[in-house]
């Protein structure tokens, strides 16, 4: 019976009980986060987050594929008809509308720099194919068009250009 | 459930232990005086081979790993080196390869036995999660075992498959960069995998041993469905069962030295034998033929819902998929096990069947049409099986007669 009395009203053991409780469990987290924490990417993973890259080579019409913190990234030198090709379509024909200006640095138009892993799930599109004149992803049949925009297929979004920028008129700077 | 055994120990020695940690009690108990309705089909002999397959991947895959190096420079030569130098290496890593595809077959028997008499239903739901719970832990184990050989369909699968982790709102890519240890798949993962690929199947046996514990608990579920009434319509476990099961691991292991001795490769991928290269996809990514069902529904989304694109569609849509499996106890209500008895279900069943089938084989084609089209219907009747067919059926369908007791129908059936 006097148990029952002790429990119908808050007393310090019960406030102890809860902090106590508290404190094991801040602790707890303490302890597994680090524990956690060690899969994400480590020191030597990140130290690659910057390259440059020398565009001189590549000829107009033709496309390389460079890596940049272990993903591929397309380098595409486009022609006119690429280009114009690109900035003919409506944006209301596109999935995920943007222009193909906002894709290029200015002075720069031929240039396409984009990550080259499919929006979708990451394979790499084959390229200066599919029916956009762009690129087409065999794995799960998206096409992308030649400013990288998705036109068809399961992929949600355009090929995601990374932040870049033109060092001098052929050294480019990527990350 | 101690009142099955008659076990009393022998002498002295047997008497002590038994007041101490009676396992020579727990074994009478529940390795050979089980009672097991006597009326048990084949298709219930594949619980025991899973157990069998289970222990055949870890006893070789434990002496694999004594031979394999997790390091993206060294892992393709090393399988190499096990196939070619290790002695027995050739066999031993083909059973462990085979041995894979070989535990998928089995689990899909076993779980397509469950559904089609009805084992998920009442008093056996937990047991029935337990066994999702295995399968979901068996794909996740495959998957990561499948990337250690690092060559390219390794390394395109595990893209493909880390970026569904991508498609979570908000916090997708870093539970990707934090799957992966880096931005891509990379050494860092391999690592990782190589860690937990060791790790799950010894989760999976804890695992196995709760499921047989929860099976322990109601008992089988048999072929006419009606529960164990009195002590003549069961068996003990051994030897009726034992031997049964036995004979059945035998026939199923002549497939599987089959594969072994004749056709190692035939289940796998030639583009796995070239070595990963991260700049090179693979003109058609396939997995592995026993995620094909689940792989056909994941890219069969390839439209925009409402708010939700795409990708984040196809992924809810495997979700769902594995998702339906696991309240299926729910969505049947009817209150007859056995399909033998429901004349509507039977045909839906069938159905579901070569849906499944046909599911596996749009898996395996690439993505045009005929096959995305086809694609979306055998994904819709996976799902409208699940969340429309189940439940209406279980309102609309008058069942057969059902056999008062176990022992009766297996006379019946004599007479006959």
């Amino acid at each position: 019976m006097s148990t029952q009395a002790e429990h119908t009203t808050t007393n310090r053991r019960d406030f102890l009980f809860v902090a106590t409780g508290a404190v094991g469990a801040v602790g707890a987290a303490a302890v597994v986060w680090p524990l956690i924490n060690q899969l994400n990417p480590d020191a030597s993973t990140l130290a690659l987050a910057s390259i440059q890259y020398d565009v001189s080579p590549i000829a107009e019409g033709q496309s390389v594929t460079i890596m940049w913190r272990g993903l591929p990234v397309f380098v595409r030198h486009r022609t006119e008809r690429e280009i114009e090709e690109a900035r003919a379509v409506p944006l209301s024909d596109l999935k995920d509308p943007e222009t193909d200006e906002a894709r290029v640095k200015e002075g720069h138009a031929e240039w396409l720099i984009m990550i080259a892993n499919c929006t979708h799930l990451g394979c790499i599109p084959t390229g200066q194919s599919g029916d956009f004149d762009g690129w087409f992803c065999p794995c799960h049949g998206s096409h992308y068009d030649s400013s990288g925009r998705i036109r068809r297929g399961p992929a949600p979004a355009n090929l995601v250009v990374p932040p870049y920028e033109f060092v001098s008129d052929t050294l480019v700077q990527i990350g | 459930m101690s009142e099955h055994s008659t076990y009393i120990p022998g002498n002295a020695v047997e008497k002590w232990l038994d007041d101490r940690l009676p396992v020579v009690r727990f074994a009478r108990e529940h390795l050979m005086d089980f009672p097991t309705p006597k009326n048990l089909n084949y298709w219930w002999t594949f619980g025991a081979i899973l157990v069998m397959c289970l222990g055949v991947q870890i006893v070789t895959g434990i002496i694999l790993a004594m031979h394999y190096t997790p390091n993206v420079a060294m892992a393709f030569d090393s399988v190499e080196h096990i196939r070619r130098d290790v002695n027995g290496g050739r066999i031993i890593q083909a059973t462990h390869a085979v041995g894979a595809s070989m535990f998928f077959v089995a689990l899909y028997i076993h779980m397509f036995r469950g559904l089609f008499y009805g084992s998920y239903k009442a008093p056996r739901e937990i047991l029935w999660i337990l066994g999702v719970l295995i399968f979901l832990l068996t794909t996740a184990t495959a998957f990561m075992g499948y990337i250690l050989p690092w060559g390219q369909m390794s390394f395109w699968g595990a893209t493909v498959i880390s970026n569904i982790f991508s498609a979570i709102p908000l916090v997708g890519e870093s539970i990707k960069q934090l799957v992966l240890g880096g931005f891509a798949v990379g050494n860092p993962t391999l690592n990782r995998f190589f860690s937990l690929h060791y790790l799950l199947p010894f989760i999976i046996a804890a695992v196995v041993a709760l499921h047989i514990w929860a099976l322990h608990v109601p008992g089988n579920n048999n072929p006419v469905g009606v529960e164990v009434k009195d002590t003549r319509d069961t068996v003990p476990f051994h030897p009726y069962y034992t031997m049964k099961d036995l004979f059945a691991m035998v026939v199923f292991m002549i497939p599987f030295a089959w594969f072994v001795f004749f056709a190692p490769d035939i289940l796998g991928h030639p583009d796995n034998y070239i070595m990963a290269n991260s700049q090179v996809t693979p003109a058609h990514i396939v997995p592995e033929w026993y995620l094909l069902p689940f792989y056909t529904i994941l890219r069969a989304i390839d439209f925009n819902v409402l708010f939700i694109d795409s990708k984040l569609g196809g992924v809810i849509a495997m979700g769902g998929a594995m998702l339906c499996l696991l309240i299926v106890p729910w969505l049947d209500t009817s209150k007859v096990r056995s399909g033998t008895f429901r004349p509507m279900f039977k045909w839906f069943y069938g159905l579901f069947v070569l849906n499944f089938l046909g599911l596996a084989y749009l898996g395996a084609q690439e993505a045009a049409e005929p096959y995305t089209t086809l694609a979306k219907v055998c994904t819709a009747y996976y799902f409208i099986y699940f969340l429309v067919i189940l439940p209406v059926l279980s309102r609309i369908e008058t069942p057969k007669p059902l056999p008062t007791s176990i022992s009766e129908s297996v006379l019946g059936k004599a007479h006959a």
